[in-house]
């Protein structure tokens, strides 16, 4: 029996030639990471131990990124610690504010995780570097505790699920769309568990930020990762920012998967997922009329380049309904300045937007664009759970940067198309 | 260990901003924690969950984020046990790794009532519902799981690895 992608990751790093779904492997990891949030308990429990140091201080992350810049005086107190922790084990990958950006976006942008690599971090959305072929998983504060100190993770591996996206997508469609498409049709707990394997004609055409956007949003199906085989387009993404070197590895062809989809990507319009779950998907063209009150474009999962791009093809030359607020958050420094380069930001805040240093902040509730009571929100990020923006009462729509972009114009939840 | 309490009824796809929303994130102190958990989802909750209480809930229990402070804030605010149809990955090996004592029960977890009063044997996960007398027996862990919840979590466990190791 052949094995999938999923499995020769798994099994080249705990030094097997084979290992099958159910197997209890004990693996090396490549990077560890954490965030302003998860590390301080990660760190206190580190410190329980009593050992001096982490088993690799090139391969323990660190990036601050979810309530930074310091929104209080708790945060910022958070914040300290992480600091002080990388300070004194010396690590090299520890990003301060003003050089970091949001940590599944910068970590691939620097080179950090690449292709047949083993990551746990602290961070549900670390499933996000399966886009590069790698198995990538999110972790609680303990584990990554356990890892920082050993080097080690026990996993069960994981069935998985393989997912064929055929035909060329509609002018429009990108990867927020297909992976919306996919947990619309199985579930939020639809994959719990299983890795998420994306392949077919539509994932070889999806240009890297578009990968990166399925992969993120896997654990939304409950997957344990998600992942794609790497191809010349991955190859070109990371040639340039690796420092050390990587390995391919694809699924061979009698590898075994607990269920196969097959889906004709013709068929699929731009996707809005309703509150108060990532499951809860419609079609553009059957959203109807929802007024909102704030349009959010960036995060984990929608901040990259192509994504200020797609915003700006809309918003340029154009204005923000006078009852919507936008606020759009590049995902690095580097897609930040990237986007000053190109007039992008320019050409957001002449349209009457917020652009903001890049951070988590309202994706989960933080900071910068918090929803009282009664508001509604359209977003690009990845969860619209009760009360993920902000108050119990407030809504939150998910959906791709150019219905974002094009409903900050019409004040309403609109198809880039209506925007004239 | 008997575990033994009143039950607090959720539904399915209870995420983790629901367990603790991440607006108290801002520390991870267990007794701040707790003062928030379950309040977007039962905002008479936390004033009123009494130690030994047992959460039970529909399928897969804790989805969304990685924060083991969901679990901290469940274990802080005297919950002595969590009984669901299924449990999103994460929170699951978070639970067991913090010491959160939690069953995989789909037959006690449709069943069960708000307000019935439940025991629960931890170490054979048997579920006895005193309010019918029904009883109900939950998804063994395996072998491996057990270690880690004998050795009292996963830093004792790693403990006693990287002790034995050095």
């Amino acid at each position: 029996m052949g094995m999938t992608i999923t499995e020769k990751i798994l099994a080249a790093h705990c030094g097997k030639d084979y290992v099958e779904p159910g197997e209890l492997i004990n693996a090396k990891l490549d990077v560890v990471l954490g965030n302003d949030i998860t590390a301080p308990v990660a760190i206190k429990e580190f410190k329980k131990l009593g050992i001096d140091k982490v088993f690799d201080k090139d391969k323990v992350v660190l990036v601050p990124d979810h309530f930074t810049p310091n929104k209080d005086i708790k945060s910022a107190e958070q914040a300290k610690m992480v600091r002080e922790f990388a300070k004194e084990q010396e690590l090299t990958n520890y990003f301060e504010v003003g050089r970091m950006g949001i940590e599944h976006c910068l970590l691939p942008q620097e080179g950090l995780v690449l292709p047949g690599d083993l990551v746990i971090g602290a961070d549900s959305h670390t499933c996000t570097y399966g886009a590069l072929g790698a198995f990538a998983t999110g972790v609680g504060s303990t584990d990554m505790a356990a890892g920082m100190a050993t080097g080690e993770a026990w996993f069960k591996v994981p069935e998985s699920i393989k997912f064929v996206y055929h035909g060329k997508l509609k002018a429009g469609v990108t990867g927020k769309d297909l992976i919306l498409y996919t947990i619309g049709k199985i579930g939020v707990d639809g994959a719990r568990y299983k890795a998420m394997e994306f392949t077919g004609e539509a994932i070889s055409e999806l240009s890297m930020d578009g990968r990166f956007t399925m992969a993120n949003m896997a654990i939304e199906a409950g997957g344990k990762n998600g992942i794609i085989a790497p191809d010349e387009t991955t190859e070109k993404y990371v040639k340039e920012r690796a420092k050390r070197s990587y390995k391919f590895y694809s699924s061979d062809s009698d590898a075994n998967y607990s269920e196969v989809y097959d889906f004709n990507v013709a068929d699929i319009e731009p996707q809005v997922a309703f509150p108060h779950l990532p499951e809860n998907t419609r079609g553009i063209s059957e959203v109807g009329d929802i007024k909102i009150d704030q349009v959010v474009i960036g995060s984990c999962t929608n901040g990259r380049m192509e994504d200020l791009r797609q915003a700006a093809q809309i918003l340029s030359g154009k204005k923000v309904h006078p009852e919507v607020r936008v606020i759009i958050i590049p995902g690095t420094q580097e897609i930040y300045n990237q986007a000053i380069k190109e007039g992008l930001v320019q050409q957001f805040v002449e349209a009457g937007a917020v652009v903001s240093t890049p951070t988590c902040g309202p994706c989960l509730g933080g900071h910068m664009g918090i929803l009282a009571k009664g508001e509604r929100a359209i977003a690009t990020t990845n969860r619209n759970f009760v009360g993920r923006m902000g108050h119990p009462e407030s809504e939150v729509y998910l959906a791709g940067p150019a219905v974002a972009a094009a409903s900050a114009v019409m004040g309403r939840i609109a198809a880039p198309w209506e925007v004239k | 260990m008997q575990l033994k309490g009143k039950v607090w009824k959720f539904g399915n796809d209870i995420d983790t901003d629901a367990i603790i929303p991440a607006r108290y994130m801002n520390t991870s102190e267990p007794e701040e924690l707790a003062k928030h958990c379950m309040e977007d989802a039962d905002p008479e909750f936390p004033s009123k969950v009494k130690a030994g209480d047992i959460i039970v809930a529909g399928k897969n229990f804790g989805c969304g984020s990685s924060r083991e402070h969901a679990p901290i804030a469940i274990k802080a605010s005297g919950v002595s046990c969590v009984i669901a149809e299924s449990f999103a990955r994460i929170f699951y090996r978070n639970s067991i790794n913090i010491g959160l004592p939690i069953f995989e029960c789909p037959e006690a977890a449709k069943n069960i009532k708000e307000g019935d009063e439940v025991e629960v044997d931890a170490s054979t996960g048997t579920i006895t519902n005193l309010s019918d007398s029904r009883t109900y027996q939950a998804t063994p862990f395996p072998d491996f799981m057990k270690e880690i919840i004998s050795a009292g979590g996963l830093m004792k466990y790693v403990e006693k690895k990287v002790k034995s190791n050095g």
